[in-house]
């Protein structure tokens, strides 16, 4: 298959989520949803069952949510109870609400409450004091509950080994998007930014085994392919979300390509694997008390800037020559950290802009003449 | 409104002004001073004899002073983004070094005075004097220099001289522009996750330690024991932590009679916000916003207690005698949801007094009035903050104190500051209409950042409330 052909499959099915829920339900599969951030979706996997992760939508427009939010309540977590609200998730079996940032907090009590007896949540708060074995335990605390509720669902008790497998195929996973992210900046000719995108958004909408073998067919093709002649410009993007269609266009149409991410729904999700040995559910509160660099997460050696100084190297290492942030409006983590972000890019002498962003946005006028100015600079 | 104010409410002020007094004694002699979260458990600071100031209190206080305009833009102005909590973005202004500050001439070091401030000059009836020019004549002794924005690093770099002690002597005097710097940090993420960000920034600011207790969301009302075993390990790594920063060892006895001091005035506490139960109230729930800064910065001391304990006194005898603190007959009563508009405390006030509305609830009574027995029941009290508890345990608290307190309506703040505490606003409002059979109105408004507010809305709304407890009265008596 051509590798054109390939990457209009990921963008298919990245586009219709809607279509797979279906045809996962079709098939008989049940279907759990997966709201930001860091569920272990290994363990809804080892259930025999299709995690699916609910990051708002670039096409829907708020108004039942309303009945439940404030205005000023990030559009991801809005979106994703609108679509709760108006049959799109309907056929879910089960929904799983993290709660780690102050708009998820509540928002978990409002999913509960609006959805009712309709889809069961499952309840999930990750520890912030996350590494000492007091800090595991209550991870693993969380973790069992989550893999109780989803027992329950799937109508079976999944096994230690079933968690052992799930975690094999999810590092696997990762370690293929990890690849394919350098490939996309090697040949970034060909992976555009709205493919690089696409390809790393199916993730959240296929079985990851299904989608592993898909990627590594992907990646072995464009190994082959020569280096790329790229004659326009590299960015590392930052932020939460950054797959907003009219958005990866105006970097196509001013020859910027994405050289590595620092985005929540991209790279931040698979930076970090687990162990394939021991006791499974360890393994993963492990996993999560190992990563690093993120604006959500509580870091003990806060004094220093390490997170500013990491995506500072992120753009050095990827040759890239600045970074775009997708400021995501209302996201109380990703502003707190902007400053210092701006002090370790400043420091390394590396341009940035800041894009005020959310998934309601219709008019991209002003985007579109910042991101041309910014690739002008660059 | 001139209030005469109670033995209680004068122990309380003093209380708060030698908490102030002592943290810029001891950084004066070279002891460390920390800035701390207000749901920290103060108990464990309290235990190492540490003096601790509390930056959501300084911001409210520095916002009631109405200089939170002037420290959310300069906050601003360093990157952090408006949509961020004005508590935060006051505070880390302050750490980034800015005060507000009166302006001055830097050839004569006089202030130079804002002709717009002050009070109208009145005549020995009492009448206001007339200018020329047709508008009121400003008291000179009500008049304030312009308000400016200068930066202690800046000023520490100056030559020594007059002109540099007079930027010093600018700076604003009220005591929450005057709190020392910090050495330490104290966070507790109960009250928000965004609490965890802005310590975090303060740390790198200041290149300080933070000590860190992390409170995740709790789903049900109980807390349970797997919860419970994660805080108390907290507790046991911030001791250490805490040794580690003092040199000191634990002392266990001062722990505990911290520990002794912390449930007494919070018992005092109950007590005191139970008097809102009567009908009239002797006293306005306004008034328990300015205790605030009492119970957060002053909790585990035994002359808060005290002084908690004579304000209860005050208030049999208000009771006794048939007196009110509120300005104005108690026509209905209220629950107020949510945090003061501190900038715009007199506007908050001015429609609920025309209409002879009356607050007597608000949910800091159950936040801070906790009382626990054991380590056990100390990690569980401090599980539950209002942003860190499930709807079910939200709607409880305030569907009781509605019902203690008697009220009539609620009036709610949908504060654009506090997302976690605007969560699930709506959804508790149409709760306590189905519960109590009761209105609820809310409006829009900031915790600091007065650009925020808008005074006609919230007139409306208040109107529309008081509409509706009129209707709801009238059906009762129908």
């Amino acid at each position: 298959m051509s590798i054109e052909l390939m990457m209009k499959q990921f963008q298919d099915i990245a586009n219709n989520p809607n279509k797979q829920l279906a045809d996962f339900k079709a098939a008989g599969k049940k279907v759990i949803g997966v709201l930001p951030y860091y569920a272990p979706e290994e363990l809804v996997y080892a259930a025999g069952m299709v995690p699916m992760g609910m990051w708002g939508s670039n096409k829907k427009t708020i108004s039942r949510a309303k009945e439940y939010c404030a205005t000023f309540y990030c559009t991801i977590a809005q979106l994703a109870l609108e679509m709760l609200l108006d049959g799109t998730m309907d056929q879910l079996d089960g929904l799983i609400t993290p709660t780690i940032c102050d708009t998820l907090r509540p928002m978990s009590q409002n999913f509960r409450v609006a959805i009712g007896d309709k889809i069961p949540t499952i309840f999930l708060a990750h520890p912030q004091n996350r590494f000492a074995d007091w800090g595991l335990k209550f991870c693993m605390d969380q973790y069992n509950d989550v893999r109780k509720m989803l027992d329950k669902i799937s109508g079976h008790e999944m096994t230690d080994e079933d968690i052992r497998k799930a975690i094999k195929v999810y590092n696997a996973s990762r370690a293929a998007r990890r690849e394919f992210v350098k490939l996309a900046n090697e040949h970034c000719d060909v992976v555009t930014p709205t493919l690089r995108s696409a390809v790393l958004k199916a993730s959240w909408f296929m079985l990851k085994d299904e989608y592993t073998e898909k990627l590594t067919e992907l990646n072995e093709e464009l190994k082959k392919l020569p280096a790329a002649n790229w004659k326009g410009v590299k960015v590392v993007t930052s932020g939460i979300v950054c797959d907003n269609p009219k958005l990866l266009a105006i970097f196509e149409e001013n020859h910027i390509a994405i050289a590595a991410d620092d985005v929540a729904h991209e790279s931040r999700a698979f930076r970090t694997d687990a162990a394939e040995e021991g006791d499974p559910m360890l393994a993963l509160a492990k996993q999560f008390a190992n990563i690093d660099y993120d604006v959500l997460l509580y870091d003990p050696a806060s004094s220093s800037n390490r997170r500013g100084e990491f995506v500072a190297n992120l753009v050095k290492e990827s040759g890239a020559q600045g970074l775009i942030l997708f400021m995501q409006q209302f996201c109380d983590p990703e502003e707190m950290e902007y400053p210092y972000l701006k002090k370790a890019l400043d420091e390394a002498g590396i341009p940035h802009i800041k894009l005020g962003v959310d998934q309601q946005m219709r008019d991209f006028g002003q985007a579109s003449t910042a991101i041309q100015a910014f690739a002008d600079v660059l | 409104m001139a209030k005469e104010v109670s033995p209680g409410v004068l122990a309380l002020r003093k209380v708060v002004d030698d908490v102030h007094a002592d943290a810029r004694k001891a950084k004066a002699e070279g002891k460390l001073v920390g800035w701390s979260s207000s749901k920290f458990p103060c108990e464990l600071a309290a235990a190492f004899d540490l003096d601790v100031m509390y930056p959501e209190n300084q911001a409210a206080g520095i916002a009631a002073n109405r200089d939170g305009e002037i420290m959310c833009q300069a906050a601003e102005d360093l990157g952090f983004d408006n949509d961020i909590c004005g508590y935060a973005r006051i505070s880390l202004a302050y750490a980034a070094g800015k005060r507000a500050a009166r302006k001055f001439d830097p050839e004569t070091l006089e202030y130079i005075i804002d002709p717009n401030s002050g009070k109208p000059l009145k005549d020995e009836n009492g009448k206001v004097v007339m200018g020329e020019d047709g508008k009121p004549v400003k008291d000179p002794k009500t008049q304030q220099p312009y308000t400016v924005l200068v930066d202690i690093h800046e000023i520490e770099a100056m030559p020594d001289g007059p002109l540099k002690d007079k930027y010093w002597e600018s700076i604003k005097p009220y005591r929450q522009m005057r709190i020392p710097q910090p050495d330490f940090l104290l966070c507790c993420n109960n009250i928000c996750n965004c609490m965890t960000k802005w310590y975090e920034n303060i740390a790198r600011m200041c290149n300080i330690p933070l000590i860190m207790i992390d409170i995740p969301y709790n789903n049900t009302v109980e807390v349970h024991d797997s919860n419970v075993a994660y805080v108390r390990a907290q507790f046991d790594a911030a001791i250490k932590q805490l040794e580690e920063l003092t040199g000191k060892k634990f002392d266990e006895k001062k722990f505990e009679q911290a520990c002794a001091n912390a449930n007494r005035t919070a018992s005092a506490w109950l007590r005191v916000c139970d008097y809102l139960q009567y009908k009239p109230a002797p006293y306005s729930g306004f008034d328990l916003f300015n205790h605030m800064a009492d119970i957060v910065t002053a909790r585990a001391k035994v002359q808060a207690a005290e002084a908690f304990e004579l304000l209860e006194k005050d208030l049999e005898q208000a009771i006794k005698e048939g007196t009110t603190t509120t300005p104005f007959p108690e026509k209905y009563r209220v629950m107020f949801e949510g945090i003061p508009c501190w900038p715009k405390l007199p506007d908050l006030f001015k429609p609920l007094k025309a209409n002879g509305v009356n607050v007597t609830a608000v949910v800091y009574a159950p936040a801070f009035g906790f009382v626990y027995e054991d380590l056990d029941g100390m990690a569980r009290a401090y599980y539950k903050a209002p942003n860190s508890v499930c709807i079910e345990q939200g709607v409880a608290w305030r569907e009781g104190i509605c019902k203690d307190n008697k009220v009539d309506g609620v009036l709610v703040h949908y504060n654009r500051s506090c997302k976690p505490w605007s969560g699930y606003m709506a959804e508790m409002q149409r709760r306590f209409t189905a519960d109590l059979g009761i209105p609820c109105a809310g409006f829009d408004g900031d915790q600091a950042d007065p650009r925020n507010f808008n005074a006609a809305q919230y007139e409306t709304r208040v109107q529309g409330l008081v509409e509706a407890m009129e209707q709801n009265a009238a059906n009762k008596e129908g």
